[in-house]
């Protein structure tokens, strides 16, 4: 099912993706092919979206399970990746981080110990949003609260989140969130060989996604989800309990988007509450039904697609966004239900026949 | 289970009593089903037939009364997954089957695989057995030639068959069919008749609930006829023609 023509494109683009940064963004830089520092950067910050999307797939996709709050999970692995940049650069090279300044304070909350250790805020980012996702799916599924009413409550506590981290008094830099990163693993940030090795890494894990999500997909595990979105109360009737597999592949959803975010926040260089907002979650759930559910490589081309278009439109006409976003969700609810997925079997006709006729 | 279990009650409902809010569903009713019958329960509309079906399978919890499985297991006790482990299958009144999965995958996840867990699901399917019983299956209920098609594009009348077919794979004490040639063209339902009634076993209680009288006369065994939760008649199919309650309520209408 995942393993089709275009599964393998996708796979092989974002290889070769891999392959060709660290040398067309490298020594070839500055050549006619070369991938510039800032070229590499926005590379990097989409494959992390397309790795987004592919979490929010897996779960909406797949089980049929809509998350309007994966907004939560991506910057829960922001924070996290913050919190451990800020606490290095305090702890080896004494660069105050500005929270502790705006806050007079003379040094960092308790729960910012041991953040310095890379290992540890990398377990974290894999352990935290992962018992976060556990927890809320395991109270809601076991209730079996599902459909809009699931939405609903992940759309609410990602806003709740906001709430919080938008106060000052938390210990996570507040309505400024956090910035000013001097270096993650010795590479100092900002700098030209630091940005192409990031998005190196950005395009690396989401290939590795790519391809452990596919052979989920693809497995009697995968048929198991497909049966939970098709009929879950003939799945139950059958003696299976629906919760479990939908709690694993929830949980490894927040997970996956959780390592999104902690390769994004590096490349942007800021996190701030906002990515905790409505939109930033509605907006994933956009590319996804874009590039079409259930494939894995619809929600990779579908974030790719909207993400450089909102790159290249922002730099000249800001204001066209929101339009331009709107009128390509009303296209997809009115003409292309599985989003652009749905292109292919005619343009592939079209191809067809065009060889036919020379 | 064997050859002398026929007769026997495969379920058991005592003083089974069934609301929801001030709405009395099913008052007090008491209903045994035997292994090797094909027993058929009919009705007027709101008589609770289908609120029976939902009570034995788990989806709706009885205010008072016990269903006994083997005149031991309470399937009151039971959430719906191990009711259905425990041999209760259930066909439903709309065809129910996973519509992107093809016939065979579809057949394959119903088999029993014990312990079900993640671990053993992302393991495989490639157990030679399975694909025999697969294979058994497909042609006990004629779909062998559409095998690899998606369920979805089956006609309403396959997809009812594919259904059955699943609830074969785990070999049921207790089959339950709801409706199961509603909207079925003549045809379809003179081969869903032929079916059902191969499916008669001595290890097995077959239990249907329908409207169409013909169908009826033709599978089964022992009608009960319910009306307003309590059963007014019960007996054979020719009898309740003649029985004048029955026509009264129910049969006179037709």
């Amino acid at each position: 099912m995942a393993v089709n023509g275009l599964f393998r494109v996708v796979a092989v683009a974002l290889a070769a993706l891999t392959l060709a940064l660290p040398v067309l963004g490298g020594p070839f830089a500055s050549t006619g092919f070369g991938i510039s520092p800032y070229l590499a950067n926005i590379i990097g910050q989409i494959a992390t979206f397309a790795l987004l999307a592919m979490a929010l797939d897996l779960i909406w996709g797949f089980a049929g399970v809509l998350s309007l709050g994966h907004g939560l999970f991506f910057a829960m692995g922001g924070y996290l990746i913050a919190m451990h940049m800020l606490k290095a650069g305090y702890v080896q090279q004494g660069i105050v981080p500005d929270l502790m300044t705006f806050m007079g304070w003379t040094d960092l909350p308790s729960f910012w110990a041991f953040f310095e250790s890379f290992p540890y805020a990398l377990a974290l980012i894999l352990l935290l949003p992962g018992l976060v996702a556990f927890a809320y799916g395991w109270m809601s599924f076991r209730s079996r609260v599902s459909g809009v009413y699931f939405a609903i409550i992940t759309q609410a506590l990602t806003y709740v989140a906001m709430l919080l981290m938008f106060r000052n008094d938390t210990g996570f830099g507040g309505n400024n969130g956090m910035t000013g990163f001097s270096r993650l693993l010795g590479m100092p940030i900002g700098e030209t060989s630091t940005a192409v090795w990031l998005a190196t890494a950005s395009t690396a894990a989401t290939l590795a996604a790519f391809l452990l999500c596919g052979r989920l997909v693809a497995s009697p595990f995968g048929r198991m989800l497909v049966a939970v979105r098709d009929d879950e109360a003939r799945l139950r009737f059958l003696g299976y309990d629906p919760v479990w597999p939908k709690l694993a592949v929830w949980t490894l959803s927040g997970v996956l988007a959780a390592v999104a975010g902690a390769l994004y926040v590096p490349q942007v260089g800021i996190i701030n509450p906002r990515l905790l907002s409505p939109e930033v979650s509605i907006e994933i759930a956009v590319w996804v039904a874009l590039g079409g559910r259930g494939t894995l490589s619809g929600a990779v081309i579908g974030a790719v697609v909207i993400s450089a278009l909102k790159f290249w439109l922002t730099g000249f006409a800001p204001d066209l966004w929101p339009f331009i976003l709107s009128i390509l969700v009303l296209v997809v609810v009115v003409g292309l239900p599985n989003g652009l997925t749905d292109l292919r079997l005619p343009c592939l006709t079209a191809m067809r026949r065009l060889r036919r006729e020379p | 289970m064997n050859l002398e279990s026929h007769g026997w009650q495969a379920i058991q409902v005592n003083g089974l009593r069934v609301t929801f809010g001030d709405f009395v569903a099913i008052p007090n009713l008491s209903f045994v089903a035997s292994y090797g019958e094909i027993h058929a329960v009919i009705g007027p509309n709101g008589a609770g037939k289908t609120t029976l079906l939902d009570v034995v399978t788990g989806k709706t919890r009885p205010r008072a009364g016990t269903v006994l499985l083997d005149g031991r297991i309470d399937l009151c006790r039971l959430t719906e997954p191990q009711i259905a482990l425990a041999g209760v299958g259930r066909k439903f009144q709309k065809p129910s089957v996973f519509e992107a999965l093809s016939v065979h995958e579809n057949l394959e996840l119903a088999l029993r695989l014990r312990p079900r867990s993640i671990l053993s699901e992302l393991r495989g399917w490639a157990d030679p057995r399975r694909a025999a019983r697969v294979a058994e299956v497909l042609a006990e209920i004629g779909l062998a030639d559409r095998a690899d098609d998606p369920a979805g594009v089956l006609a309403h009348g396959q997809k009812q068959w594919l259904e059955i077919g699943m609830l074969l794979m785990q070999r049921p004490k207790l089959l339950m069919l709801d409706e199961p040639v509603a909207g079925m063209t003549d045809a379809e339902t003179a081969h869903t008749a032929d079916l059902v009634r191969r499916l008669r076993a001595p290890d097995r209680a077959i239990l249907a609930i329908e409207h169409d009288m013909a169908f009826v006369e033709e599978i089964a065994d022992r009608v009960t006829v319910l009306h307003e939760g309590a059963p007014i008649f019960e007996g054979q199919m020719t009898d309740a023609r003649a029985d004048a309650r029955v026509r009264d309520v129910y049969l006179g209408r037709h």
